[in-house]
Protein backbone atom coordinates (compact mmCIF):
# COMPACT_ATOMS: atom_id res chain seq x y z
CA UNK A 1 0.00 0.00 0.00
CA UNK A 2 1.44 3.40 -0.83
CA UNK A 3 -0.09 6.95 0.27
CA UNK A 4 -0.14 10.19 -1.82
CA UNK A 5 0.37 12.26 1.93
CA UNK A 6 3.02 13.83 2.97
CA UNK A 7 3.78 11.37 6.06
CA UNK A 8 4.92 8.19 5.10
CA UNK A 9 2.53 5.75 7.13
CA UNK A 10 4.40 2.37 8.26
CA UNK A 11 3.87 -0.68 5.82
CA UNK A 12 1.15 -2.57 7.60
CA UNK A 13 2.24 -5.73 9.37
CA UNK A 14 1.43 -8.99 7.03
CA UNK A 15 -2.21 -9.71 7.87
CA UNK A 16 -2.71 -12.60 10.10
CA UNK A 17 -4.66 -14.95 7.35
CA UNK A 18 -1.59 -14.82 5.09
CA UNK A 19 0.39 -17.19 6.95
CA UNK A 20 -2.48 -20.14 6.45
CA UNK A 21 -2.55 -22.54 4.08
CA UNK A 22 -5.47 -21.69 0.93
CA UNK A 23 -7.87 -25.10 0.17
CA UNK A 24 -9.01 -24.30 -3.03
CA UNK A 25 -13.34 -25.38 -3.24
CA UNK A 26 -14.51 -28.64 -3.94
CA UNK A 27 -16.55 -29.51 -6.94
CA UNK A 28 -17.84 -32.59 -6.37
CA UNK A 29 -20.42 -32.91 -8.70
CA UNK A 30 -18.35 -31.97 -11.64
CA UNK A 31 -16.17 -35.00 -11.09
CA UNK A 32 -18.71 -36.95 -11.09
CA UNK A 33 -20.40 -35.54 -14.49
CA UNK A 34 -17.05 -35.65 -15.88
CA UNK A 35 -16.15 -39.56 -15.04
CA UNK A 36 -19.89 -40.32 -16.60
CA UNK A 37 -18.88 -38.56 -19.47
CA UNK A 38 -15.82 -40.22 -19.74
CA UNK A 39 -17.66 -43.77 -19.06
CA UNK A 40 -20.11 -42.83 -21.91
CA UNK A 41 -17.47 -41.38 -24.35
CA UNK A 42 -15.22 -44.84 -23.96
CA UNK A 43 -18.09 -46.74 -24.92
CA UNK A 44 -18.84 -45.49 -28.01
CA UNK A 45 -15.43 -45.68 -29.01
CA UNK A 46 -15.36 -49.29 -28.24
CA UNK A 47 -18.99 -49.93 -29.82
CA UNK A 48 -16.89 -48.30 -32.98
CA UNK A 49 -14.22 -50.15 -33.43
CA UNK A 50 -15.78 -53.57 -31.93
CA UNK A 51 -19.00 -53.72 -33.71
CA UNK A 52 -18.80 -55.84 -36.80
CA UNK A 53 -21.40 -53.82 -38.21
CA UNK A 54 -19.47 -50.72 -38.90
CA UNK A 55 -17.38 -52.55 -40.88
CA UNK A 56 -14.81 -50.52 -41.26
CA UNK A 57 -12.90 -52.55 -43.74
CA UNK A 58 -15.73 -51.86 -46.52
CA UNK A 59 -15.35 -48.16 -44.92
CA UNK A 60 -11.49 -47.93 -45.83
CA UNK A 61 -12.22 -49.94 -49.57
CA UNK A 62 -14.65 -46.95 -50.33
CA UNK A 63 -13.73 -43.59 -48.40
CA UNK A 64 -10.83 -43.26 -51.29
CA UNK A 65 -12.68 -44.73 -54.43
CA UNK A 66 -12.49 -42.70 -57.39
CA UNK A 67 -16.05 -42.37 -57.89
CA UNK A 68 -16.64 -41.37 -54.09
CA UNK A 69 -13.84 -38.92 -55.02
CA UNK A 70 -15.58 -37.26 -57.58
CA UNK A 71 -18.91 -37.59 -56.07
CA UNK A 72 -17.03 -35.18 -53.41
CA UNK A 73 -15.79 -33.08 -55.92
CA UNK A 74 -19.85 -32.20 -57.49
CA UNK A 75 -20.71 -31.91 -53.86
CA UNK A 76 -18.25 -28.89 -53.18
CA UNK A 77 -19.01 -27.62 -57.26
CA UNK A 78 -22.71 -27.80 -55.83
CA UNK A 79 -21.95 -26.02 -52.49
CA UNK A 80 -19.23 -23.19 -54.43
CA UNK A 81 -21.64 -22.61 -57.21
CA UNK A 82 -24.65 -22.19 -54.47
CA UNK A 83 -22.63 -19.92 -52.28
CA UNK A 84 -21.01 -17.47 -54.86
CA UNK A 85 -24.34 -16.77 -56.81
CA UNK A 86 -26.61 -16.90 -53.35
CA UNK A 87 -24.50 -14.22 -51.80
CA UNK A 88 -24.19 -12.42 -55.01
CA UNK A 89 -28.31 -12.71 -55.25
CA UNK A 90 -28.64 -12.04 -51.73
CA UNK A 91 -26.51 -8.67 -52.26
CA UNK A 92 -28.63 -7.44 -55.02
CA UNK A 93 -31.82 -8.57 -52.79
CA UNK A 94 -30.34 -6.63 -49.71
CA UNK A 95 -29.36 -3.43 -51.42
CA UNK A 96 -33.03 -3.38 -53.11
CA UNK A 97 -34.80 -4.23 -50.04
CA UNK A 98 -32.96 -0.94 -48.33
CA UNK A 99 -33.28 0.91 -51.46
CA UNK A 100 -35.56 4.38 -51.92
CA UNK A 101 -37.73 2.38 -54.77
CA UNK A 102 -40.87 1.08 -53.12
CA UNK A 103 -41.40 -1.46 -56.24
CA UNK A 104 -37.98 -2.69 -55.81
CA UNK A 105 -38.66 -3.33 -51.95
CA UNK A 106 -41.61 -5.11 -52.62
CA UNK A 107 -39.99 -7.19 -55.27
CA UNK A 108 -37.10 -7.70 -52.84
CA UNK A 109 -39.59 -8.86 -49.66
CA UNK A 110 -41.62 -11.19 -52.07
CA UNK A 111 -39.00 -13.17 -52.81
CA UNK A 112 -37.33 -13.81 -49.59
CA UNK A 113 -40.99 -14.51 -48.71
CA UNK A 114 -41.75 -17.23 -50.94
CA UNK A 115 -38.17 -18.70 -51.55
CA UNK A 116 -37.92 -19.01 -48.07
CA UNK A 117 -41.68 -20.76 -47.56
CA UNK A 118 -40.55 -23.60 -50.02
CA UNK A 119 -38.59 -26.21 -49.07
CA UNK A 120 -35.21 -26.84 -50.90
CA UNK A 121 -35.71 -30.23 -52.00
CA UNK A 122 -39.53 -29.37 -53.17
CA UNK A 123 -37.70 -26.16 -54.86
CA UNK A 124 -35.33 -29.17 -56.86
CA UNK A 125 -38.01 -31.13 -57.85
CA UNK A 126 -39.57 -27.69 -59.28
CA UNK A 127 -36.44 -26.97 -61.28
CA UNK A 128 -35.88 -30.83 -62.09
CA UNK A 129 -39.14 -30.73 -63.77
CA UNK A 130 -38.95 -27.43 -65.37
CA UNK A 131 -39.13 -28.40 -68.82
CA UNK A 132 -42.55 -29.46 -68.25
CA UNK A 133 -43.68 -26.10 -67.17
CA UNK A 134 -41.73 -24.36 -70.80
CA UNK A 135 -40.47 -27.03 -73.07
CA UNK A 136 -38.88 -23.92 -74.89
CA UNK A 137 -37.07 -20.54 -73.26
CA UNK A 138 -37.30 -17.59 -75.82
CA UNK A 139 -35.10 -14.68 -76.01
CA UNK A 140 -36.66 -11.57 -77.63
CA UNK A 141 -38.93 -8.49 -76.51
CA UNK A 142 -41.24 -9.25 -73.61
CA UNK A 143 -44.69 -10.04 -74.64
CA UNK A 144 -43.15 -9.41 -78.32
CA UNK A 145 -41.48 -11.08 -80.85
CA UNK A 146 -38.82 -13.90 -80.17
CA UNK A 147 -34.78 -13.55 -81.31
CA UNK A 148 -33.92 -17.53 -80.51
CA UNK A 149 -35.41 -20.03 -78.72
CA UNK A 150 -33.41 -22.96 -77.19
CA UNK A 151 -35.25 -26.27 -75.72
CA UNK A 152 -35.61 -26.43 -71.79
CA UNK A 153 -33.60 -29.29 -71.42
CA UNK A 154 -30.65 -28.85 -73.27
CA UNK A 155 -30.10 -24.83 -71.82
CA UNK A 156 -30.89 -26.18 -68.09
CA UNK A 157 -28.95 -29.21 -67.73
CA UNK A 158 -28.90 -31.09 -64.12
CA UNK A 159 -26.24 -29.50 -62.59
CA UNK A 160 -27.30 -25.89 -63.55
CA UNK A 161 -30.73 -26.61 -62.09
CA UNK A 162 -29.44 -28.06 -58.92
CA UNK A 163 -26.74 -25.26 -58.96
CA UNK A 164 -29.75 -22.34 -59.24
CA UNK A 165 -32.13 -24.62 -57.07
CA UNK A 166 -29.32 -24.14 -54.12
CA UNK A 167 -28.44 -20.49 -54.88
CA UNK A 168 -32.27 -19.31 -55.56
CA UNK A 169 -32.60 -20.60 -51.86
CA UNK A 170 -29.55 -19.25 -50.32
CA UNK A 171 -30.22 -15.89 -51.81
CA UNK A 172 -33.58 -15.31 -49.68
CA UNK A 173 -31.29 -16.02 -46.58
CA UNK A 174 -28.61 -14.27 -47.53
CA UNK A 175 -30.46 -11.07 -48.27
CA UNK A 176 -31.25 -11.46 -44.43
CA UNK A 177 -27.92 -11.92 -43.83
CA UNK A 178 -26.26 -9.22 -45.62
CA UNK A 179 -29.06 -6.32 -44.66
CA UNK A 180 -28.35 -7.15 -41.24
CA UNK A 181 -24.99 -6.59 -42.02
CA UNK A 182 -25.77 -3.13 -43.37
CA UNK A 183 -27.75 -2.04 -41.04
CA UNK A 184 -25.03 -3.09 -38.68
CA UNK A 185 -22.78 -0.43 -40.60
CA UNK A 186 -23.07 2.93 -38.13
CA UNK A 187 -25.06 5.36 -40.19
CA UNK A 188 -21.74 8.26 -40.09
CA UNK A 189 -19.60 6.14 -41.69
CA UNK A 190 -21.81 6.30 -44.85
CA UNK A 191 -22.23 10.24 -43.51
CA UNK A 192 -18.36 10.87 -43.60
CA UNK A 193 -17.58 8.96 -46.46
CA UNK A 194 -20.77 11.01 -48.70
CA UNK A 195 -19.13 14.13 -46.91
CA UNK A 196 -15.98 13.31 -48.42
CA UNK A 197 -17.31 13.40 -52.06
CA UNK A 198 -16.16 9.36 -52.41
CA UNK A 199 -17.64 7.86 -55.01
CA UNK A 200 -21.30 6.19 -54.82
CA UNK A 201 -19.86 2.41 -55.46
CA UNK A 202 -16.10 2.76 -53.61
CA UNK A 203 -18.47 4.25 -50.73
CA UNK A 204 -20.20 0.85 -50.64
CA UNK A 205 -17.10 -1.39 -51.40
CA UNK A 206 -14.61 0.78 -49.82
CA UNK A 207 -16.45 1.87 -46.78
CA UNK A 208 -19.74 -0.36 -45.79
CA UNK A 209 -19.09 -3.86 -46.94
CA UNK A 210 -15.76 -4.48 -45.37
CA UNK A 211 -17.33 -3.17 -42.14
CA UNK A 212 -20.68 -4.96 -42.82
CA UNK A 213 -18.56 -8.15 -43.66
CA UNK A 214 -17.94 -8.20 -39.83
CA UNK A 215 -21.39 -9.31 -38.76
CA UNK A 216 -22.00 -11.10 -42.16
CA UNK A 217 -19.34 -13.51 -42.19
CA UNK A 218 -20.16 -15.57 -39.07
CA UNK A 219 -23.52 -16.09 -39.96
CA UNK A 220 -22.58 -16.47 -43.03
CA UNK A 221 -20.49 -19.66 -42.38
CA UNK A 222 -23.24 -21.30 -40.87
CA UNK A 223 -25.26 -20.94 -43.91
CA UNK A 224 -22.05 -22.43 -46.12
CA UNK A 225 -21.91 -25.38 -44.19
CA UNK A 226 -25.78 -25.48 -44.15
CA UNK A 227 -25.32 -25.25 -47.92
CA UNK A 228 -22.75 -27.93 -48.02
CA UNK A 229 -24.97 -30.22 -46.48
CA UNK A 230 -28.06 -29.09 -48.09
CA UNK A 231 -26.52 -30.29 -51.33
CA UNK A 232 -27.29 -33.80 -49.93
CA UNK A 233 -30.57 -33.01 -51.13
CA UNK A 234 -29.74 -32.97 -54.81
CA UNK A 235 -29.80 -36.67 -54.95
CA UNK A 236 -33.62 -36.30 -56.07
CA UNK A 237 -32.12 -35.20 -59.20
CA UNK A 238 -29.93 -37.99 -59.83
CA UNK A 239 -26.99 -36.14 -59.51
CA UNK A 240 -23.63 -37.91 -58.64
CA UNK A 241 -22.96 -35.52 -55.47
CA UNK A 242 -22.23 -37.24 -51.93
CA UNK A 243 -25.22 -38.96 -50.71
CA UNK A 244 -26.56 -39.62 -53.93
CA UNK A 245 -23.51 -41.62 -55.10
CA UNK A 246 -23.25 -43.72 -51.50
CA UNK A 247 -27.21 -44.18 -52.11
CA UNK A 248 -25.86 -46.54 -55.21
CA UNK A 249 -23.44 -48.25 -53.99
CA UNK A 250 -24.82 -49.29 -51.05
CA UNK A 251 -28.12 -50.21 -52.87
CA UNK A 252 -26.11 -52.17 -55.27
CA UNK A 253 -23.51 -53.80 -52.66
CA UNK A 254 -26.12 -54.12 -49.51
CA UNK A 255 -23.60 -52.52 -47.55
CA UNK A 256 -25.63 -49.51 -46.03
CA UNK A 257 -23.64 -48.26 -42.64
CA UNK A 258 -19.46 -48.12 -44.42
CA UNK A 259 -21.24 -46.29 -46.53
CA UNK A 260 -23.28 -43.81 -44.50
CA UNK A 261 -19.83 -43.44 -42.78
CA UNK A 262 -18.06 -42.85 -45.64
CA UNK A 263 -20.18 -39.51 -46.58
CA UNK A 264 -20.28 -38.71 -43.02
CA UNK A 265 -16.23 -38.77 -42.98
CA UNK A 266 -16.82 -36.31 -45.68
CA UNK A 267 -19.14 -34.00 -44.81
CA UNK A 268 -17.08 -33.67 -41.88
CA UNK A 269 -13.65 -33.39 -43.10
CA UNK A 270 -14.74 -30.70 -45.86
CA UNK A 271 -17.12 -28.60 -42.77
CA UNK A 272 -13.78 -28.86 -40.96
CA UNK A 273 -11.87 -27.05 -43.74
CA UNK A 274 -14.54 -24.82 -43.96
CA UNK A 275 -14.66 -23.98 -40.07
CA UNK A 276 -10.55 -23.16 -40.57
CA UNK A 277 -11.15 -20.98 -43.63
CA UNK A 278 -13.87 -19.13 -40.96
CA UNK A 279 -11.18 -18.57 -38.47
CA UNK A 280 -8.76 -17.06 -41.07
CA UNK A 281 -11.60 -14.59 -42.81
CA UNK A 282 -12.53 -13.05 -39.45
CA UNK A 283 -9.17 -12.42 -38.21
CA UNK A 284 -8.81 -10.48 -41.39
CA UNK A 285 -11.74 -8.23 -41.57
CA UNK A 286 -11.03 -8.00 -37.28
CA UNK A 287 -8.21 -5.16 -38.33
CA UNK A 288 -9.10 -2.24 -36.17
CA UNK A 289 -12.17 -3.54 -34.35
CA UNK B 1 -25.27 34.14 -56.25
CA UNK B 2 -22.83 36.37 -55.92
CA UNK B 3 -19.14 34.94 -55.85
CA UNK B 4 -17.69 38.09 -53.18
CA UNK B 5 -18.70 35.06 -50.35
CA UNK B 6 -17.27 31.52 -50.10
CA UNK B 7 -20.80 30.49 -48.24
CA UNK B 8 -23.59 32.29 -49.27
CA UNK B 9 -26.61 30.99 -47.99
CA UNK B 10 -30.12 32.80 -49.09
CA UNK B 11 -33.75 32.17 -47.57
CA UNK B 12 -33.23 28.83 -46.29
CA UNK B 13 -35.81 26.96 -44.58
CA UNK B 14 -35.71 23.50 -43.61
CA UNK B 15 -38.58 21.25 -41.72
CA UNK B 16 -38.36 17.39 -40.89
CA UNK B 17 -41.93 16.54 -40.99
CA UNK B 18 -43.90 19.00 -38.94
CA UNK B 19 -40.83 20.66 -37.38
CA UNK B 20 -39.50 23.42 -38.47
CA UNK B 21 -36.07 23.89 -38.29
CA UNK B 22 -35.08 26.42 -40.24
CA UNK B 23 -37.23 29.29 -41.12
CA UNK B 24 -35.55 31.57 -43.56
CA UNK B 25 -31.83 32.05 -42.49
CA UNK B 26 -29.09 34.06 -44.49
CA UNK B 27 -25.58 34.01 -43.84
CA UNK B 28 -22.82 35.01 -45.70
CA UNK B 29 -19.11 33.95 -44.82
CA UNK B 30 -16.30 35.79 -46.73
CA UNK B 31 -12.85 33.98 -47.81
CA UNK B 32 -10.56 33.64 -45.11
CA UNK B 33 -12.84 34.23 -42.53
CA UNK B 34 -13.99 32.31 -39.11
CA UNK B 35 -17.59 32.40 -38.45
CA UNK B 36 -18.97 31.00 -35.44
CA UNK B 37 -22.56 29.25 -35.06
CA UNK B 38 -23.72 29.75 -31.82
CA UNK B 39 -27.33 28.64 -30.43
CA UNK B 40 -29.29 26.24 -27.86
CA UNK B 41 -29.77 22.52 -28.97
CA UNK B 42 -32.46 22.48 -31.36
CA UNK B 43 -31.87 25.80 -33.13
CA UNK B 44 -30.84 24.67 -36.34
CA UNK B 45 -26.81 25.04 -35.97
CA UNK B 46 -25.96 21.86 -37.15
CA UNK B 47 -28.90 21.14 -40.35
CA UNK B 48 -27.77 24.37 -41.20
CA UNK B 49 -24.32 23.31 -41.56
CA UNK B 50 -25.12 20.00 -42.69
CA UNK B 51 -27.22 21.80 -46.12
CA UNK B 52 -24.28 23.64 -46.42
CA UNK B 53 -22.57 20.94 -48.48
CA UNK B 54 -25.78 19.33 -49.04
CA UNK B 55 -25.80 16.53 -46.79
CA UNK B 56 -29.59 17.84 -46.33
CA UNK B 57 -31.49 18.98 -49.03
CA UNK B 58 -33.02 23.00 -48.10
CA UNK B 59 -36.92 23.07 -48.91
CA UNK B 60 -36.17 26.30 -50.14
CA UNK B 61 -33.97 29.10 -50.51
CA UNK B 62 -30.28 28.38 -51.89
CA UNK B 63 -26.62 28.05 -50.84
CA UNK B 64 -23.55 28.43 -53.02
CA UNK B 65 -19.97 27.39 -51.53
CA UNK B 66 -17.43 29.58 -53.66
CA UNK B 67 -19.53 30.94 -56.27
CA UNK B 68 -20.84 27.44 -57.22
CA UNK B 69 -24.59 26.88 -56.66
CA UNK B 70 -24.86 23.50 -54.39
CA UNK B 71 -27.07 20.56 -55.88
CA UNK B 72 -28.22 22.98 -58.80
CA UNK B 73 -26.94 23.46 -62.36
CA UNK B 74 -28.57 26.51 -63.70
CA UNK B 75 -28.95 26.73 -67.50
CA UNK B 76 -30.95 29.64 -68.75
CA UNK B 77 -34.17 30.54 -66.24
CA UNK B 78 -33.70 26.54 -65.05
CA UNK B 79 -32.46 25.23 -62.22
CA UNK B 80 -31.56 21.60 -63.10
CA UNK B 81 -31.37 19.28 -59.71
CA UNK B 82 -27.60 17.50 -59.96
CA UNK B 83 -27.17 13.64 -60.29
CA UNK B 84 -25.51 12.26 -56.70
CA UNK B 85 -22.32 12.20 -58.77
CA UNK B 86 -22.28 15.54 -59.47
CA UNK B 87 -23.05 16.14 -55.26
CA UNK B 88 -20.27 14.40 -54.64
CA UNK B 89 -18.07 16.05 -56.46
CA UNK B 90 -19.05 19.43 -55.41
CA UNK B 91 -18.65 18.12 -51.44
CA UNK B 92 -14.86 17.73 -52.15
CA UNK B 93 -14.37 21.45 -52.33
CA UNK B 94 -16.03 21.43 -48.41
CA UNK B 95 -14.55 19.57 -45.55
CA UNK B 96 -16.73 18.50 -42.65
CA UNK B 97 -15.55 17.29 -39.54
CA UNK B 98 -18.12 15.31 -37.76
CA UNK B 99 -19.01 15.97 -33.77
CA UNK B 100 -18.53 12.38 -33.24
CA UNK B 101 -15.38 12.13 -35.81
CA UNK B 102 -17.01 9.05 -38.30
CA UNK B 103 -13.54 7.87 -39.25
CA UNK B 104 -12.97 4.75 -40.81
CA UNK B 105 -12.70 2.17 -38.33
CA UNK B 106 -11.01 -0.57 -40.97
CA UNK B 107 -9.29 1.46 -42.03
CA UNK B 108 -5.57 2.99 -40.65
CA UNK B 109 -5.18 6.76 -40.33
CA UNK B 110 -3.42 6.95 -43.48
CA UNK B 111 -5.50 5.33 -45.10
CA UNK B 112 -8.44 7.31 -43.71
CA UNK B 113 -7.06 9.97 -45.10
CA UNK B 114 -5.74 9.21 -48.26
CA UNK B 115 -9.11 7.09 -49.11
CA UNK B 116 -10.90 10.61 -50.65
CA UNK B 117 -8.05 12.33 -52.54
CA UNK B 118 -7.20 9.02 -54.34
CA UNK B 119 -10.55 7.87 -55.01
CA UNK B 120 -12.62 11.21 -55.20
CA UNK B 121 -10.09 13.42 -56.80
CA UNK B 122 -8.18 10.57 -58.65
CA UNK B 123 -4.79 11.93 -57.23
CA UNK B 124 -1.89 9.58 -57.68
CA UNK B 125 -1.26 7.22 -54.38
CA UNK B 126 2.04 8.21 -53.49
CA UNK B 127 1.59 12.03 -53.60
CA UNK B 128 -1.50 11.58 -51.86
CA UNK B 129 0.41 9.44 -48.83
CA UNK B 130 3.24 12.28 -49.02
CA UNK B 131 0.67 14.54 -48.59
CA UNK B 132 -1.03 13.00 -45.61
CA UNK B 133 1.84 12.38 -44.01
CA UNK B 134 2.86 16.55 -43.71
CA UNK B 135 -1.41 16.87 -42.66
CA UNK B 136 -0.55 14.09 -40.00
CA UNK B 137 2.52 16.32 -38.78
CA UNK B 138 0.24 19.17 -38.91
CA UNK B 139 -2.06 18.50 -36.35
CA UNK B 140 0.68 16.59 -34.03
CA UNK B 141 0.28 12.78 -35.32
CA UNK B 142 3.06 11.90 -37.78
CA UNK B 143 3.59 8.57 -35.47
CA UNK B 144 0.16 7.37 -35.56
CA UNK B 145 0.07 7.04 -39.31
CA UNK B 146 -0.72 3.21 -38.87
CA UNK B 147 -3.02 2.98 -35.91
CA UNK B 148 -6.19 1.93 -36.38
CA UNK B 149 -8.74 4.46 -34.96
CA UNK B 150 -10.08 2.34 -31.61
CA UNK B 151 -6.28 2.54 -30.78
CA UNK B 152 -6.55 6.44 -30.47
CA UNK B 153 -7.98 8.86 -27.85
CA UNK B 154 -11.11 11.10 -28.92
CA UNK B 155 -8.90 13.94 -29.41
CA UNK B 156 -6.56 12.21 -31.13
CA UNK B 157 -9.44 10.87 -33.69
CA UNK B 158 -10.23 14.72 -34.26
CA UNK B 159 -7.39 15.43 -35.28
CA UNK B 160 -7.20 12.40 -37.80
CA UNK B 161 -10.97 13.33 -38.95
CA UNK B 162 -9.23 17.32 -39.51
CA UNK B 163 -6.42 15.95 -41.31
CA UNK B 164 -8.74 13.53 -43.45
CA UNK B 165 -10.55 17.04 -44.45
CA UNK B 166 -7.90 19.21 -45.61
CA UNK B 167 -6.68 16.40 -47.85
CA UNK B 168 -8.83 17.44 -50.03
CA UNK B 169 -7.64 20.65 -49.50
CA UNK B 170 -11.22 22.24 -49.88
CA UNK B 171 -11.86 25.80 -50.26
CA UNK B 172 -14.07 25.91 -46.86
CA UNK B 173 -14.00 23.95 -43.52
CA UNK B 174 -17.53 23.17 -41.51
CA UNK B 175 -16.66 21.94 -38.14
CA UNK B 176 -20.14 20.94 -36.67
CA UNK B 177 -19.52 20.52 -32.52
CA UNK B 178 -16.16 19.55 -32.98
CA UNK B 179 -15.63 18.96 -28.93
CA UNK B 180 -18.87 18.05 -27.47
CA UNK B 181 -17.93 14.27 -27.79
CA UNK B 182 -14.56 14.89 -25.91
CA UNK B 183 -13.68 14.43 -22.62
CA UNK B 184 -12.88 18.20 -21.11
CA UNK B 185 -8.94 17.18 -21.05
CA UNK B 186 -8.82 16.45 -24.42
CA UNK B 187 -10.75 19.38 -25.87
CA UNK B 188 -7.68 21.72 -25.96
CA UNK B 189 -5.64 19.85 -28.44
CA UNK B 190 -8.56 19.88 -31.22
CA UNK B 191 -9.25 23.48 -30.67
CA UNK B 192 -5.28 24.18 -30.73
CA UNK B 193 -5.65 22.22 -34.41
CA UNK B 194 -8.73 24.70 -35.52
CA UNK B 195 -6.76 27.66 -34.26
CA UNK B 196 -4.26 26.92 -35.97
CA UNK B 197 -5.89 26.50 -39.14
CA UNK B 198 -7.46 29.94 -38.30
CA UNK B 199 -4.36 31.76 -38.49
CA UNK B 200 -3.00 30.44 -41.87
CA UNK B 201 -6.55 31.83 -43.46
CA UNK B 202 -8.19 28.91 -43.84
CA UNK B 203 -12.61 29.89 -44.59
CA UNK B 204 -14.28 27.39 -41.62
CA UNK B 205 -17.59 27.73 -40.23
CA UNK B 206 -17.72 26.65 -36.71
CA UNK B 207 -20.57 24.98 -34.59
CA UNK B 208 -19.36 25.19 -30.96
CA UNK B 209 -20.28 25.57 -27.58
CA UNK B 210 -16.88 26.81 -26.73
CA UNK B 211 -17.46 30.39 -25.98
CA UNK B 212 -13.91 31.17 -25.23
CA UNK B 213 -12.51 29.39 -28.15
CA UNK B 214 -15.53 31.63 -30.18
CA UNK B 215 -14.16 34.97 -28.89
CA UNK B 216 -10.93 34.32 -29.46
CA UNK B 217 -10.97 33.19 -33.23
CA UNK B 218 -14.35 34.01 -35.17
CA UNK B 219 -14.43 37.16 -37.18
CA UNK B 220 -18.13 36.52 -37.10
CA UNK B 221 -20.54 35.27 -34.55
CA UNK B 222 -23.38 34.21 -35.29
CA UNK B 223 -26.75 33.20 -32.93
CA UNK B 224 -29.53 31.20 -33.66
CA UNK B 225 -32.34 31.01 -32.02
CA UNK B 226 -35.40 28.28 -33.57
CA UNK B 227 -34.01 28.40 -36.83
CA UNK B 228 -34.09 32.09 -37.51
CA UNK B 229 -30.98 34.42 -36.95
CA UNK B 230 -31.38 36.22 -34.29
CA UNK B 231 -27.92 38.36 -33.57
CA UNK B 232 -25.00 38.04 -35.71
CA UNK B 233 -21.39 40.12 -35.36
CA UNK B 234 -17.97 40.77 -34.10
CA UNK B 235 -17.54 38.48 -31.23
CA UNK B 236 -16.85 41.40 -28.85
CA UNK B 237 -20.45 42.88 -29.98
CA UNK B 238 -22.01 39.60 -29.99
CA UNK B 239 -20.44 38.23 -26.61
CA UNK B 240 -20.24 41.15 -24.85
CA UNK B 241 -22.83 43.41 -25.74
CA UNK B 242 -25.95 40.97 -27.08
CA UNK B 243 -28.92 43.49 -27.94
CA UNK B 244 -31.05 40.42 -28.02
CA UNK B 245 -32.68 39.11 -24.84
CA UNK B 246 -32.41 35.68 -26.35
CA UNK B 247 -28.78 35.99 -26.73
CA UNK B 248 -28.10 37.50 -23.71
CA UNK B 249 -29.53 34.50 -21.51
CA UNK B 250 -27.86 32.36 -23.46
CA UNK B 251 -24.58 33.79 -22.84
CA UNK B 252 -24.78 34.30 -19.65
CA UNK B 253 -26.15 30.45 -19.52
CA UNK B 254 -23.09 29.04 -21.14
CA UNK B 255 -20.70 31.10 -19.01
Amino acid sequence: MTSDLGTRSPAPAASPEESLKIVPARHPATWVAAAVVAVLVAMAGHALVTNKAFDWPTFSRFVFQKSILEAVALTLELTLFGVVAGFLLGTVLALMRISRNPLLRAVSWTYTWIFRSVPLILQLLFWYNLAILYNEISFGVPFGPSFVSVGTMSLIPPFLAAGLGLALHQGAYAAEIVRAGFLSVDAGQREAAAALGIPAGRQLRRIVLPQAMRTIVPTAANEIIGLLKATSQVYVMALPELFYQVQVIYTRSGRVIPLLLVATFWYLALTTVLSAGQFFVERRLGRGA
Amino acid sequence: MSADFMVDVRGVHKSFGALTVLDGVDLQVRQGEVTVLLGPSGSGKSTLLRLINHLERADRGFISVGGELMGYRRSGDRLHELKEREILKQRTRIGFVFQNFNLFGHLTVLENVVEAPISAQRRPRGEAEARARELLARVGLEDKVSEYPRRLSGGQQQRVAIARALALEPDVLLFDEPTSALDPELVGEVLAVIRDLAKSGTTMVVVTHELGFAREVADTVVFLDAGRVVEQGPPEAVLDHPQHARTRAFVEKVL
